[in-house]
């Protein structure tokens, strides 16, 4: 008997090892989405990162410029730096009067660039799982953009209505209103995808298009969601009492809102929901199978909608987070120019569509975008204009890598040169 | 007899990290001679084969042909020296002509660039009338049949001069026709003088269709042996190492009430054609029913019409008295069905996910898998323990994927979810296909394991040994209609007679 079991045994592991040699044996019927899931774990978007920060620097040599200058004012831009100016300060302690030791200095230079770049990185986050969900359900939603400016238009609509509501209330009910918005805008998606079959990267790029343009009707000229000023295509502010607490740094220096803990908290709702919840569970099978899901009698229509409007929910979030955070209004141009749903795409690519890595990579993305901002750069070490380009570079890179799969070269590589 | 062989393998030796895949082997084949490479799944044949087809390089030994040794670095080099492979999953490229692919890469030309597509295909022609391997040298690949995409593969080896002809699980693919008519073209090979070696871990065909058997049993080989006066049992020794119940053994059976009942069904299949038509039989507890046929003759559609993965067009089915002629999936595995698909790749098993997160695949809706949304890890993994040790899956935890169990462990995991499932009824689709003896004997046992505990089984297999050693009773179904029941004394004649439409008077008169 034992010889036989012995057998079974060597049998498994000599499939693993056909499959790594990548011959002629049954390849393992796995969903698009298995490819970027888990696979090299870490090692694979760090190098994605590495490489693209060596190619972006690259091109700064190439306009002439020294790149590790470069890429050192950029960090000093991003205020990150902040973290490593340990000393003796007091500070206030938020919501108070009151104040307290704290090893930083919560005022400095850096904490003000620190505190943009967690402004910029709450969005990111929230269109990153926009793209994170769906993608574990087997779906490419790219209409992260449409659903975060479905979220911002209700978020402006109902912060300017309701003046004298309890602010808490107010906020709620416009962060709520932000969130169903952008679901209802990604459920379309969803639904003809599980209906009809339509594909949901064809409908959710239209769906982009569909908000911009009902977003700069809404706030341009004569639009009915233009502000009290005739010839200027801006919507009014918000109301005082659906603003978001600031909680570092003046509100009038545009200081952090409680925002970016919202959006850590919808970090770890994901992961919840991705990782102990049937409906999680139920995504995931749908994802990396479809048939075998049906075989189970999981409805893959149902999921895929699912999918599709909890995406929406976070995009739309997002959008009602930066409504009531820091941008208080629309212009019809910021609707034009906001690529903040792009950004969350190429964040949970390089995130692998894990809790951990869609935050991290936000934050990488939201430091890299404030760093090379015109504000943060000094003229002579970087044009400012061609900063913002290096963003886009090293943005476009890290999307190219990641679609190269580099755990996959470097199992290859290791092989190679292993014998 | 003392003449040289044409190939010989002399002391190869393959290592793959933590594997010795290949362990000094000696193989030799001689000139028109069909000699079988047996082996269960992961014994090293195909690891063999594709150091001859020159994919890897052995770590040790050498190749010799007609007594010179040779350097095979790639298939390039195999080929030049007249080796040619079938592979079990073809290599053809679907959107071309029949003609086009076998040219591939060596294609006729004119003024140096352009493919002489007449030149092509009067060599096809050509060729094809040399060895009886009847094709349409203009139909689109994706037009013909598996077995006649085979016979194309055959044909390329053919056309780029191989002697040696390497067939990798060539049955694995065909219906009992298509391999009847393959073994027909194998002997015309033969005759003419070509010599093939034949991977296969079915012990009927190689008996059928070999002059000398080798077995290799984790990367040794055991014996080579002339196929005449080899048995069944005497290969199934050798290739497993112990004594295996080929045929099952099982009590008469004592059938209870009727557990699954069809009346009248009426299926649509995906092309809008009907699939299966007024289809009626009931399976009671305690019984196999088998269903016989060639394939695409209704079975598919006929489970995925009871499972509720399609919807009914007219009839009624019910499962322990509840109807779920209309139910959906979820609802009539809650009625009290069992399903094991036929493919555990694309329908059995999710291979990404892990031991654990497969075997609740049907019971993580309720307590204790789950509490009120969220899933109980704890009990899933306590779940998958219990069922991993009770059913013997081997190569896994119940966190590691299934994507890395063999074939054989693949199949008890599902078999494991579907039994623990405590179902009334029992669908189980090509149980066996794809597996080696070992496994197959085990999903047997267990399945007449399941007969015995007051189960009702609906068994559809394309194997007719199967179906005649584990049913009760036997339905032979044909274009969507049954036309036949037998006892499971039928013999594989009277069946087959039915499977292609002929009625059972006819097969006596």
């Amino acid at each position: 008997m034992s010889g036989a079991d012995d057998n079974v045994e060597l049998a498994s592991s000599q499939d693993d090892v056909s499959q790594l040699e990548g011959t002629l044996g049954p390849a393992p019927s796995t969903h698009f989405a298995s490819r970027f899931d888990g696979f090299t774990g870490i090692i694979a978007p760090v190098l994605t990162t590495i490489l693209a920060f060596l190619v972006g620097g690259l091109v700064v040599a190439l306009t002439g410029k020294n790149p590790i200058k470069v890429y050192h004012a950029v960090w000093n831009g991003t205020g990150l730096n902040w973290f490593f100016h340990v000393g003796s300060y007091t500070a206030r302690i938020p919501f108070t009067t009151a104040h307290m030791w704290f090893p930083w200095d919560t005022a400095s230079i850096a904490a003000q660039n620190l505190q943009q770049t967690l402004l910029i990185t709450t969005p990111i986050i929230l269109t990153g799982l926009a793209v994170a969900f769906p993608f574990r359900c087997g779906l490419f939603n790219i209409g992260g953009q449409g659903q975060y400016l479905v979220g911002t238009i209700f978020a402006v609509w109902l912060g300017t209505s309701f003046s004298g509501l309890n602010p808490f209330l107010h906020v709620l009910l416009v962060l709520l209103a932000g969130a169903v918005a952008g679901a209802f805008y990604a459920g379309i998606a969803g639904i003809l995808k599980a209906t009809v079959g339509a594909h949901e990267v064809i409908s959710t790029i239209m769906l982009n298009w569909i908000a911009v343009w009902v977003g700069a009707y809404l706030f341009g000229q004569g639009g009915p969601l233009q502000g009290s000023q005739p010839a200027i295509p801006i919507s009014n502010d918000i109301v005082e009492g659906a603003k978001l607490p600031v909680f570092w740094g003046l509100k009038l220096l545009q200081g952090l809102s409680v925002g970016i803990f919202i959006a850590i908290a919808m970090l770890v709702v994901y992961w919840i929901v991705i990782n102990r919840t049937t409906l999680g569970y139920e995504v995931r099978a749908v994802g990396f199978n479809p048939e075998s899901a049906r075989y189970s009698g999981i409805s893959v229509a149902r999921n895929y909608f699912l999918a599709m409007a909890i995406a929406g929910g976070f995009a739309g979030l997002g959008g009602a987070l930066d409504i009531t955070g820091w941008q208080y209004r629309i212009g019809e141009n910021d609707i034009h120019a906001s690529t903040i749903g792009f950004i969350g795409l190429a964040a949970a690519l390089l995130g692998r569509n894990t809790a951990l890595g869609v935050g991290l990579a936000s934050l990488l993305f939201g430091a890299l975008i404030n760093g090379t901002s015109g504000r943060q750069l000094d003229p002579s070490i970087f044009r400012p204009d061609l900063a913002g380009n290096l963003t886009t570079i090293i943005q476009g890179l890290v999307i190219l890598f990641v679609g190269l799969n580099l755990g996959g070269l470097l199992i290859w590589l290791r092989k190679r040169f292993s014998t | 007899m003392a003449e040289a062989p044409l190939l010989e393998l002399r002391g190869i030796t393959k290592r793959f990290p933590g594997v010795l895949a290949n362990d000094k082997v000696n193989f030799d084949l001689r000139s028109g001679e069909v000699h079988a490479l047996l082996g269960e799944n992961g014994a090293g044949k195909s690891t063999l084969m594709n150091i001859l087809y020159g994919l890897y390089t052995p770590d040790e030994g050498e190749i010799l042909l007609r007594g010179k040794p040779i350097e095979l670095g790639s298939t390039r080099a195999a080929i030049e020296h007249g080796i040619g492979m079938v592979h079990q999953h073809f290599m053809l490229i679907p959107v071309m002509s029949v003609a086009e692919n076998i040219v591939l890469a060596t294609e006729p030309r004119r003024r140096g660039v352009l493919l002489d597509y007449d030149a092509a295909r009067k060599r096809v022609r050509e060729l094809s009338d040399r060895y009886g391997l009847i094709v349409d040298p203009d139909a689109r690949v994706d037009h013909i049949t598996v077995g006649q995409q085979q016979r194309v593969e055959i044909l390329k080896a053919l056309f780029r001069g191989a002697e040696i002809l390497i067939l990798d699980e060539p049955t694995a693919v065909l219906t009992p026709q298509e391999a009847k008519e393959l073994f027909e073209i194998l002997r015309s090979l033969k005759a003419q003088g070509k010599s093939i070696i034949f991977i296969s871990h079915k012990l009927n065909e190689v008996l059928e269709i070999a002059d000398r058997v080798t077995t290799l049993r984790r990367g040794v080989v055991v014996d080579t042996i002339a196929a005449e006066g080899a048995t069944e049992e005497s290969l199934a020794r050798m290739m497993v190492g112990r004594e295996v119940l080929l045929r099952v053994d099982k009590k008469a059976t004592h059938p209870g009430d009727p557990l699954l009942q069809v009346e009248n069904l009426t299926v649509i299949d995906d092309r809008g054609l009907q699939a299966v038509s007024d289809l009626s039989l009931s399976v009671r507890g305690g019984e196999i029913l088998g269903i016989a046929g060639v394939d695409a003759n209704g079975q598919s559609e006929l489970i995925d019409a009871i499972a509720g993965l399609r919807p009914v067009k007219a009839g009624r089915i019910t499962v322990d008295g509840t109807d779920v002629t209309h139910s959906r999936a979820k609802d009539t595995l809650d009625a009290g069905l069992g399903h094991i698909p036929e493919d555990r790749h694309r329908r059995g098993l999710v291979l990404a996910f892990t031991l654990s997160e497969n075997l609740a695949l049907h019971a993580y809706r309720k307590p204790p898998m789950s509490l009120r949304g969220f899933l109980n890890l704890r009990a899933m993994l306590g779940r998958a323990r219990r069922l991993l040790k009770e059913f013997d899956v081997r190569g896994g935890q119940p966190t590691t994927p299934a994507a890395a169990l063999s074939g054989g462990n693949q199949q008890k995991v599902v078999l494991a979810r579907e039994i623990d499932g405590d179902p009334k009824v029992l669908i189980a689709a090509q149980p066996t296909r794809g597996l080696d003896v070992g496994a197959i004997e085990f999903v047997h046992r267990r399945l007449v394991e399941q007969r015995d505990a007051g189960r009702a089984i609906l068994l559809v297999s394309l194997e007719l040994e199967e179906i005649l050693s584990l049913s009760d009773r036997i339905l032979v179904i044909y274009e969507g209609r049954l036309v036949g029941e037998f006892p499971p004394t039928a013999t594989e004649e009277e069946l087959g007679f039915a499977m292609t439409g002929g009625t059972r008077e006819e097969a006596v008169a």
